[in-house]
């Protein structure tokens, strides 16, 4: 995968979240302040803004200039969380121009474990860790094993979709939805939602680029 | 939704705006959203720094000023704001003594502060950090972020800012913002939702006569659901928790604070049942503020604030302070 195929992810992921932006909101409204979609599509804005007017040459600075200005632009806990995903997986994938399905895996796990480091949160907590958790996994497995990079992403997509849809049932014990105790359960958690719509944007991204030689 | 605004998205710059109109003695940053003092930093004098989400008007803007706070970084409402705003800020007001950063406990607030933190130490400028938790409708447990800082933070700002006034070192002013906070407790109700501007309708629906009990001041729903009832019932509900953490006998300081759409006359018969509940349980109210101080956009209802006050902590109280929100002996 190329800087073509990271460009048009990114541009992709803002597209669902501004696509998403009230469903996120609500989601956030039943368990936290209401504003999940609507700061997520600000900062996606501004990314895709930054995008355009700053040099980021490789894969690698296109991730980390996202999380920079997701850092700089959102607030709120999702801002300093995803931003400090989209730097992790830019540093973790260098200055290098293309980005093999390995490298690739490794960035997520660098993600992960950004977003580990910074909230706290572990599985089950009802965060975004309980999507992007399960889908390292699934896409370490699915490349272990052989698959093909649409299959790779796929896998990832599918085990974030099935991780979010399991935060329903959970308790929160992160965040601002930990409040609630019991009256948590019940709600899908909004930034597990979120971590799906970016990693399937991901999916449909590298699937629309042309195939590689 | 019916707001007196221009547009959704100037909602936050605009007031900014007006702020700066209205208070010469503030200088307002609008680009970067920075309200600090006009008159600058005063070299030796520790720098009071606190900001978080719009929407909690006065909080944090309307205490910037002498006496308590140095700077306040406004967010999008009901949002931490960002670390180059609290950057900004920090830089501003570093007299070369130090600078408090003043965190409510929300997870958006913390993790941005700590960065904030961060990039200010690589310019070298000291920072410490201290957090208001003083919810008590939140149990403080590893299954929850933590007590949320909701009005236990006015109190905080008045002393630490008055403390740091008279030329207390960055330390001291640090420890005098924790025991404050260590030493006050808080419990809000709410009898409406809010709604965001952005969002457009409001948070949550409540029924006719339903009310929500354990809010913070972000219009999120509360630990559980009520049936509304007489305010002297609500207070009890409201003292009985703050009660049941922190003992009542002795000095204390109180607040009933509005929530943004509770009327005066409301927030001064919940003051009544307080000082009655205060004391029928050997308590007296030495220092009371009774208004909206710390508010969640126009919802209904109020939050109880509760501090122990000592001595000292009740000198720095009437300590003068001159700010938009707070003034007296000035």
């Amino acid at each position: 995968m190329d800087i073509n195929v990271f460009r048009a992810w990114i541009t992709s992921a803002g597209e669902v979240i501004q696509a998403n932006r009230d469903h996120l909101t609500q989601l956030d409204a039943a368990i936290g302040d209401a504003d999940h979609g609507i700061n997520l599509a600000r900062g996606f804005t501004a990314v895709l803004a930054a995008l355009d007017a700053k040099p980021a040459p490789t894969p690698g600075a296109v991730l980390t200039l996202t999380g920079s200005t997701l850092i700089s632009k959102v607030g709120g806990a999702s801002g300093p969380l995803y931003g400090m995903a989209f730097r992790r997986a830019g540093q973790s994938l260098g200055a290098a121009e293309e980005v093999d399905l390995p490298a690739l895996g490794q960035a997520l796990e660098a993600a992960l474990a950004g977003v580990q480091q910074l909230g706290a949160a572990r599985e089950g907590d009802k965060t975004m860790v309980d999507a992007l958790a399960p889908a390292t996994r699934a896409f370490a497995k699915a490349v272990a094993e052989g698959a093909s990079q649409g299959d790779a992403l796929a896998a990832a997509a599918a085990a974030a979709a099935e991780g979010a849809a399991a935060t329903v049932s959970m308790q929160a014990r992160k965040g601002r939805a930990s409040y609630l105790g019991p009256r948590s359960v019940g709600h899908e958690d909004p930034g597990a939602a979120s971590t799906t719509l970016i990693l399937a944007a991901l999916r449909d991204a590298a699937a629309r680029a042309p195939a590689q030689p | 939704m019916k707001k007196l605004i221009n547009a959704v998205d100037d909602v936050v710059t605009d007031a900014l705006a007006g702020v700066a109109a209205a208070h010469p003695s503030l200088s307002v940053d609008i680009e970067n959203k920075v309200i600090t003092r006009a008159a600058g930093p005063r070299a030796g004098k520790v720098g009071l720094v606190s900001g978080g989400g719009s929407g909690h008007e006065p909080l944090h803007g309307g205490f910037v000023g002498y006496g308590m706070l140095d700077a306040a970084c406004p967010g999008e409402v009901f949002t931490s704001p960002v670390p180059d705003q609290m950057l900004e800020a920090t830089k501003a007001v570093n007299g070369g003594a130090g600078v408090l950063h003043i965190v409510k406990n929300y997870t958006g607030d913390i993790l941005n502060f700590q960065m904030a933190a961060e990039l200010a130490s690589d310019e070298d400028i000291e920072v410490v950090s201290v957090v208001v938790n003083d919810d008590v409708a939140v149990q403080d447990s590893l299954y929850t972020a933590g007590r949320r800082g909701v009005g236990a933070t006015v109190f905080v700002e008045k002393i630490a800012g008055a403390l740091a006034e008279e030329g207390a070192d960055l330390a001291t002013v640090a420890a005098v913002a924790a025991e404050v906070n260590d030493r006050s407790r808080s419990f809000g109700i709410a009898l409406t939702s809010c709604t965001v501007p952005a969002a457009g309708k409001p948070t949550f629906d409540l029924g006719e006569s339903e009310i929500e009990l354990g809010i913070g001041i972000h219009g999120e729903p509360g630990r559980t659901r009520a049936t509304m009832s007489t305010a002297a019932e609500l207070t009890a509900v409201a003292m009985d928790a703050i009660g049941s953490d922190l003992a009542l006998d002795g000095d204390l300081l109180v607040m009933v604070n509005g929530m943004g759409g509770t009327p005066l006359m409301e927030l001064y018969i919940v003051y009544k049942e307080v000082a009655g509940y205060v004391a029928a349980r050997g308590g007296r109210i030495a220092r009371n503020l009774v208004g909206n101080y710390i508010t969640s956009l126009e919802m209904q209802g109020f939050s109880v604030t509760v501090c122990a006050l000592t001595p000292e902590l009740t000198r720095l109280w009437d300590a003068p302070v001159d700010t938009p929100g707070l003034r007296w002996g000035r």
